[in-house]
């Protein structure tokens, strides 16, 4: 990860300082991260920026509470200094203290992982990059009544090395990668978007290049800005209840929002309360609660390949792993940390029936060096069904078809939503057909799920990536993914935002 | 937190060294290092206790119209030449910006009389507090201990943050911009969680830790908590409506968000555009920007190192202006008002308080503080989001208790038109000074189960 710092036993010091101070556990991890970021606004290229940032964090237990101090400066005495802060702030945090910190055991491990990527971004020029760009950009402005567009691309490079007091030693690298367009056309006070493949910068995976030429930015920008100049003489989406059929980056929202945070269980234990807020998915509900229809299966899955919430091992040492999150519209399962894992096992213990129960799903993750990993979302999917979508359509007498993100909101507890869509469509005796704009739904999250009944396939299934999860106080922003195909709900109250 | 800051000599020596690397027609360079820590707690208990060092330099180079920037944390002399060059490299591949005129000078943003700048002066030295760059993780502990202790007298339990900042900025360009100011910030903030379904909700921020009695914060939490318990369903409609601080600061921020950024105008896709001049709002209603007001964190410089300007957005209801960087007003042949990176709304006090609010009110709400708000339709200013931690009936002019959370989309534009009674206290929330508003119509669209 470098070449000049020995960092193992850079680890190693600190860890032993740590030790003998007092921390009955440590772990630090030296993080290393470069990126990239072009957006080319309206023709212009006006971002147009390289970030690189490295340190490393101490994180520790004494006196039976947490502590965690970071720093930028990679030298032998700060790594001694920074492992003294550690356990110093562990003392003050035992001031308050009402039970010691138990965690969940794990096994230690040794080894360097890297995800796969054929083409590293940060070889390809600039030209290259900003060429593709402007190509989109022209054909997004052929018709004069777009008047803003976005066009941009995200690279990200992360060696991270990771080493605790349990004896684990972990090298791992990941490079991602990914664009999106955007058109906003402008006429008489109307202002209308429409962005491909999903709003909010795009689409993204754990990847080289390869994955943003994928995207075939330049092939769809004539139709975004088509549908986007459509939408200033649409009329505006009716109000009542509907069948609603999602599309996927929007269903990808629907599940970040609605089953991704409140099956957090650092938030069901109410270490978010002041900030994002608690969840409606308490403990008693485990393995009971009827969250959705029996077609509805959600898995929380940090082994998919190419995932931007896939990785080897978590900020804690543990194996990434696929969890049972909902099953046949059951709940059934957390992401989770070892201290939340241990804390659960204590709580249920009827839910513990193998020696493998208490152990953390593994869903810890830290957003850079200076930041403690929370529990984070992994890849959380909706698996898919058996429609076609042609067929999905067909199948529906009157609906209304809603795609991509515009606008969301939830309630701290994750129950009522409403999430704006860029656009709409009817469904007229199984047909698409005129384009609705501003259209708003509004719903309670397991009201919602349980009205679900069809979600396509495999051919439509698709894992969504998402740059941009916040959590926690400082914010960490959190690369996660949603793997999703298109469903129906029934009986869904939308509007039109005026 | 034993902060030991660089000093504006360092800081700017390091900066030297970065502007006599570059060969660009034009280089900017900005440093800001700093002394962070957070102490997190729930469950009456500290659960995440933090602390670290900051440091990053940002350059921008400029071949005439072509710009490109780098950041690194790395600020030893390889590393800031590294970064130079990789700002440099970045600007020579990229295309011209025909908008782009020129980094901004010296002479921008001044202030504009020798009463201004002597306060503007005393601002940048006066702002920066002992108590709170060296508050360490005991005292920090012990404040939270207040917060717990007020909590538990009341039967509730507490959650929140207290986070503290003491750092210094320096920025520096070709052009002869020349600024360095440091700085102090700390916040506290809790949620109190009592029984019956009861939460409640207090914060403050101040340059000065000392400013901030935990005690306090954590009685308004938990008083409110105890208030709201056993909370009713509530038909969603069109109510009266008070907001608290907490919630019309969230409003007015995104409100001068969504409005009266220059990019947003110039793009036609601000709710002013074609209205600057034109009354908008109610004539009661003034909202400024000033990153000087001492009321505020006070931030002398923006992230180009240009003076803040005391801006009005909104006098007396009529949209009366816009805040500008340098990129945004060069377009227009302007001058940048210093409006790089962060805002300073500050919404007029009026006269009234909370308790004429609600004496006032024939069926309507009390709000403590809204969640998750965000932008429903840009061009009418509508937004959507939930009330939280305590949400109160009032009838002919009482309250008459709590009611289950409820959902909003309200323009408002339409809010501001309709305002009745403006507090005569303000609050810093966040970076926003606010009153208490009384709004005669507000749409709530749906309920919740809490």
């Amino acid at each position: 990860m470098s070449e000049e710092l020995d960092t193992r036993a850079f680890c190693e010091r600190v860890l032993e300082r740590a030790k003998a101070v007092g921390a009955s556990y440590a772990d630090v991890r030296i993080v290393r991260r470069q990126s990239e970021v072009i957006d080319l606004r309206t023709g212009k290229v006006e971002r147009l920026g390289h970030e690189f940032d490295r340190g490393f964090g101490v994180r520790v237990i004494a006196d039976g509470s947490w502590g965690f101090s970071a720093s930028p400066s990679l030298t032998t005495e700060e790594a001694e200094r920074i492992a003294e802060e550690a356990v110093r702030i562990a003392r003050a945090s035992a001031l308050t203290k009402r039970k010691d910190v138990l965690l969940a055991p794990i096994e230690p491990v040794e080894g360097s992982f890297s995800t796969d990527w054929k083409i590293d971004p940060f070889d390809i020029s600039l030209e290259e990059k900003i060429g593709l760009l402007k190509d989109a950009d022209r054909l997004l402005r052929e018709n004069e009544k777009i008047k803003v567009t976005d066009c941009s691309m995200d690279f990200w490079s992360i060696d991270q090395v990771f080493a605790s007091t349990d004896g684990s030693y972990i090298e791992q690298k990941k490079i991602e990668s990914g664009g999106g367009i955007a058109a906003t056309a402008i006429e008489g006070g109307e202002v209308q978007k429409r962005s491909y493949p999903a709003s909010f910068g795009g689409d993204y995976a754990a990847a080289g290049y390869e994955f943003v030429e994928s995207l075939k930015l330049i092939e769809n920008a004539e139709e975004i800005a088509r549908e986007a100049v459509e939408l200033l003489k649409a009329p505006v989406c009716p109000s009542g209840e509907f069948t609603l059929i999602l599309e996927g980056s929007m269903l990808a929202l629907q599940v970040h929002e609605s089953c991704g945070h409140p099956i957090e269980l650092d938030r069901v234990f109410g270490t978010e309360a002041s900030f994002a807020g608690t969840s409606f998915l308490t403990t008693d509900k485990l393995g009971s609660f009827k969250y959705g229809s029996d077609l509805v299966n959600i898995t929380a899955d940090a082994t998919l390949p190419g995932g931007m919430g896939s990785f080897y091992y978590d900020d804690e040492g543990v194996p990434a792993q696929r969890v049972d999150i909902i099953k046949e519209g059951i709940f059934s399962g957390y992401l989770s940390s070892r201290e939340t894992a241990a804390e659960l096992a204590e709580l249920t213990p009827a839910c513990s029936t193998g020696e493998t129960e208490q152990m953390s799903g593994g869903a810890m993750r830290a957003d850079g060096w200076d930041r403690i990993p929370l529990i984070r979302m992994t890849n959380i999917n909706l698996l898919p069904g058996d429609w076609e979508f042609d067929e999905l359509i067909a199948d529906t007498t009157n609906g209304i078809y809603a795609a991509m993100v515009k606008s969301w909101s939830i309630d701290d507890k994750r129950l009522n939503f409403q999430f704006g869509t860029e656009v709409a469509w009817e469904i007229k005796d199984g047909a698409l057909g005129r384009m609705f704009k501003n259209p708003i739904y509004n719903d309670i999250t397991p009201r919602f799920w349980s009205s679900c009944d069809a979600i396509c396939g495999e051919s439509d299934w698709h894992l969504w990536g998402v740059p941009n999860c916040g959590k926690g106080e400082p914010m960490q922003v959190a690369h996660v993914g949603h793997g999703v195909a298109p469903a129906r709900f029934r009986n869904v109250r939308m509007e039109g935002a005026k | 937190m034993s902060t030991a800051l660089m000093g504006e000599e360092r800081m700017l020596d390091i900066i030297d060294l970065a502007l006599s690397h570059s060969k660009a027609d034009q280089t900017e360079v900005a440093l800001f290092s700093g002394r962070w820590a957070l102490t997190r707690f729930a469950n009456s208990t500290i659960h995440q206790n933090m602390a670290g060092n900051s440091v990053g330099i940002r350059v921008r180079a400029v071949f005439g119209k072509r710009v490109a920037s780098a950041y690194s944390n790395a600020i030893d002399e390889d590393g800031v030449r590294t970064t130079v060059d990789r700002a440099i490299d970045m600007a020579l591949h990229q295309d011209e910006n025909p908008d782009f005129v020129s980094l901004p000078g010296p002479r921008e943003g001044k202030p504009n009389n020798e009463t201004d700048r002597l306060e503007f002066r005393s601002l940048r030295e006066g702002k920066y507090s002992a108590a709170t760059a060296e508050c360490t993780a005991e005292q920090r502990a012990e404040m939270v201990q207040s917060i717990i202790d007020e909590s538990d007298r009341m039967g509730a339990t507490a959650a929140g943050s207290l986070s503290v900042w003491a750092g210094e900025r320096a920025v520096a360009n070709s052009l002869g911009i020349r600024t360095y100011y440091r700085t102090t910030s700390a916040r506290l903030t809790t949620v109190a969680t009592g029984p019956d379904g009861g939460f409640g909700y207090a914060s403050a921020k101040a340059n000065d830790i000392s400013d901030i009695d935990p005690r306090l914060v954590g009685y308004e939490a938990a008083e409110l908590a105890a208030k709201s318990r056993n909370p009713v369903d509530l038909e969603p409609g069109e109510y009266e409506c008070i907001l608290s601080p907490y919630a019309s600061a969230d409003m007015v921020s995104m409100f001068v968000w969504m409005g009266f950024g220059a990019l947003a105008y110039q793009e036609g896709r601000s709710f002013v555009c074609g209205k600057l001049g034109e009354k908008i709002v109610h004539e009661s209603v003034s909202i400024w920007d000033d990153g000087l007001d001492p009321r505020t964190i006070v931030t002398p410089y923006d992230t180009e190192g240009v003076p803040k300007q005391r801006v009005d957005l909104v006098k007396n209801g009529v949209a009366a202006g816009l805040l500008y960087d340098s990129y945004t007003a060069h377009r227009e042949g302007k001058k940048s008002t210093g409006h790089a990176g962060s805002l300073n709304p500050i919404f007029t006090p009026g006269n009234a308080t909370v308790e004429e609010m609600i004496a006032a009110t024939k069926r309507g709400l009390l709000v403590t503080r809204f969640h998750y708000t965000n932008v429903a339709h840009l061009m009418t200013a509508s937004f959507t989001g939930m009330t939280r931690d305590g949400t109160f009936l009032i009838e002919n002019g009482r309250i008459v208790g709590p009611v289950k959370n409820l959902r909003f989309t309200q323009s408002i534009l339409d809010a501001l038109s309709n305002v009745d009674m403006i507090g005569r206290d303000i609050k810093l929330v966040d970076n926003t000074l606010a009153p208490a508003l009384k709004i005669a119509k507000w749409r709530f669209v749906s309920g919740t189960e809490f």
